[in-house]
């Protein structure tokens, strides 16, 4: 069977395997439809969680990144889970006991205040949004690639599906869903992996390969850092970012993710409080099964990459691979753009090193070089793995159905949250507060399907800073959401007034520094370099910073304005105990 | 138990409990920040002239180690903190 026909098959079979999970758990109260009536078990929870919270970037791009970025890559790695140890400690097991169904719910009654309430689900939409779009991005780019149908049929596609079962299922249908989203995903991460671990090390296990000899002879890593470091390159295990940086990086994205609403929301769905601590140590299992394989995965695609194109000694007249005898892989992939070849010292053969690297530069003038040749968008370095480990057909069709799942999931997990910020903290507690619940699920209902929609259109038509922005979502959430929640639940002193000034300060402030050196919507005010950089923190790392300025803005703030009320200091009480105060002492 | 007694002890219990929570999630935090803030990345040059295998040791910690501590502390936290529960007569049934 030709590739065409399998990826078909196998794609469709995924689809009509999550559209009949929905039709099995269609939800038919708002609890359902908002937090699954809070009857899912902690296993399948954390298996949902993992693929709520791996999007199509984690899939398709995080492995690219860590084999351009080597060690620099490490802030995904340690950001995107150490945020789970966050969430279980200082959120989770809190907000479940609270037991309403939304983050700006909570923040709007910890903080006796519609205005707080109202500023929570500005943020939340925000950086639902953002993330939203980027993975109908995703759907379309793998659509495109592996099914050969355009951008526009592959979203529309995409969009039906999701609506399907976001819309009917509600969170109880986007839960089971994403179990089984969750399965296509880490196998078709993974088997790749596997195979070419093989290849290379002779171990099958890709976290150890990482650190083994490989089969030809030197440690896999040795002999990376060796190769890069010729080309011009940072030593791999060093990478390029400063150690403050690095440090800021991680500790934003560690923040962030605690704070993301799609990702807290997960944690209403279990039982019981003591369900969510122990869902978000199998979520952190499910998520470290694909980003414990990540690093290996970009270690040996750079060290395959590279073996592939630097055939021989670096800097002989015939060490470089000829562009006539490149690899059918190689041919296959240039159409989409991916990757790219400009022969510039019209040699006929391909040079891939460092040309930014001043003191590489006499070098590779010695040699005849005239320029890096090669432009390679990490995206293929997950996409493509298959094929440049020569492995059979079903592996590339997986790889296609496991992309799209992850694009889908996590696209699920935030239109639900949009559309509970819409129909509950919008219009059931501020304009139409006397709706009915079945009036409040229909709602629901179509707040999804219209951010569905907008959803389509910015995957069509992404804006010029979709990627930007990603930084821009964890900033957001690290700046504004994670204080106000963390306060609400760990000090009983911090009023209305200063939980509403830190969160807008905290925002302003990191929205502020980014446009000022990313320039979203304006011309940047300045180059985006370390030397201008605050503290040498970059943007992405500036939600760190943002953070720190929301703590201390709301500890002043609340120092000067009246205390909470009495009822607020009995509502710290109660979520601070996994009983309910009545039955406490019932035994 | 006269009603004035029982809330006295409610809210020992209250505070107690709420201190040793406390305790434990500093403690959990403190790993959490060495291990990645600190074998990853602030020590990790100091411990890359360590090797395991093919690994430098602050590398390794950095893209694999830190994320096994993590889920370890996970469960350990969630163990202890449903004995600490049962202990001070706060877990659900």
């Amino acid at each position: 069977m030709d590739l065409k026909t399998l990826t078909y098959l196998v794609v469709g079979a995924s689809f009509a395997l999550y559209i009949a999970i929905a039709i099995w758990a269609k939800a038919s109260t708002t609890g359902e439809f908002y937090v699954a009536g809070k009857g899912v078990h902690p296993v399948a929870n954390g298996m949902a969680t993992a693929a709520d919270w791996m999007s199509a970037a984690s899939f398709i791009s995080m492995a690219g990144l860590i084999a351009f970025l080597g060690y620099g890559g490490s802030v995904y790695l340690m950001g995107w889970t150490g945020g789970y140890v966050l969430l279980a400690m200082l959120l989770a097991p809190y907000l479940r006991k609270y037991g309403k169904f939304t983050v700006p719910e909570f923040i709007g009654d910890r903080y006796y205040s519609k205005a707080a309430r109202l500023v929570a689900v500005v943020c939340l939409i925000f950086i639902s949004f953002t993330y939203v779009a980027g993975q109908m991005r995703g759907v379309g780019i793998v659509f495109s690639r592996f099914l050969e149908v355009d951008i526009a049929t592959g979203l529309v596609v995409g969009m039906a599906v999701v609506f399907v079962y976001a819309v009917l299922g509600g969170m109880k249908g986007i839960t089971y869903t994403q179990v089984a989203q969750y399965v296509v995903l880490i196998s078709a991460y993974t088997v790749p992996a596997v195979f070419i671990a093989f290849q290379l090390t002779g171990n099958p296990v890709p976290q150890i390969a990482m650190g083994s000899e490989l089969t030809s002879g030197g440690y896999m890593l040795d002999r990376l850092n060796q190769v890069v470091t010729d080309l011009g390159f940072n030593e791999y295990t060093q990478g390029n970012k400063s150690t403050i940086d690095i440090f800021a990086i991680t500790l934003a994205l560690m923040v962030g993710t605690a704070g993301l609403p799609h990702v807290i929301v997960r944690f209403f769905t279990v039982p019981k409080v003591r369900d969510a601590r122990s869902s978000t140590g199998w979520a952190l299992i499910f998520i470290a099964l694909l980003y414990t394989v990540a690093p290996a995965v970009g270690a040996m695609a750079r060290y395959n990459l590279t073996a592939t194109i630097q055939t021989g000694e670096v800097g002989s007249p015939d060490g470089n691979l000829a562009y006539a005898e490149r690899p059918d892989w190689f041919k296959r992939w240039e159409p989409t753009g991916l990757l790219k070849f400009e022969d510039k010292n019209g040699d006929g053969r391909i040079q891939y090193y460092n040309d930014k690297n001043p003191a590489f530069a006499a070098t590779a003038e010695s040699y005849g070089w005239r320029g890096n040749e090669l432009t390679v968008n990490g995206d293929i370095m997950v996409l493509a793995n298959p094929e440049i480990a020569g492995l059979p057909n079903w592996v590339i069709a997986l790889v296609a159905a496991g992309g799209i799942a992850a694009a889908l999931s996590t696209a699920a997990g935030l239109l639900l949250v949009i559309s509970a910020a819409i129909s509950h903290d919008l219009l059931k507690s501020t304009l139409i507060p006397n709706m009915t619940e079945k009036s409040e699920l229909m709602a629901g209902r179509i707040a999804a399907a219209v951010a569905i929609m907008i959803a389509g259109y910015l995957g069509y038509n992404p804006p010029a800073f979709v990627a930007q922005v990603v930084a821009f979502a964890f900033g957001l959430a690290a700046a504004s959401l994670f204080p106000a929640i963390l306060m609400g639940i760990f000090s009983k002193t911090i009023t209305r007034e200063g939980a509403i000034a830190g969160m807008i300060t905290g925002l302003v402030f990191t929205m502020g520094y980014i446009l000022y050196f990313k320039g979203v919507f304006i011309t940047p005010f300045a180059a985006d370099i370390p030397a201008n950089w605050l503290f040498g923190i970059s943007p992405e790392g500036i939600g760190s910073v943002g953070m720190l300025i929301n703590f201390v803005v709301a500890y002043a703030v609340s120092k000067v304005t009246a205390a909470p009320p009495q009822e607020v200091q009995e509502l710290i009480e109660q979520i601070r105990l996994p009983a309910g105060a009545g039955s406490a002492h019932s035994h | 138990m006269n009603d004035h007694k029982y809330n006295v002890d409610k809210s020992n219990s209250a505070a107690a409990y709420w201190q040793e929570s406390l305790r434990l999630i500093l403690g959990c935090l403190v790993v959490w920040f060495l291990v990645s803030y600190g074998a990853g990345i602030l020590f990790a040059d100091a411990l890359n002239s360590i090797r395991i295998g093919g690994f430098q040791l602050g590398f390794w910690f950095a893209q694999q180690g830190s994320i096994y501590v993590f889920i370890v502390l996970i469960f350990y936290y969630a163990i202890r903190m449903n004995k600490i529960d049962r202990d001070h007569g706060v877990h659900e049934d």
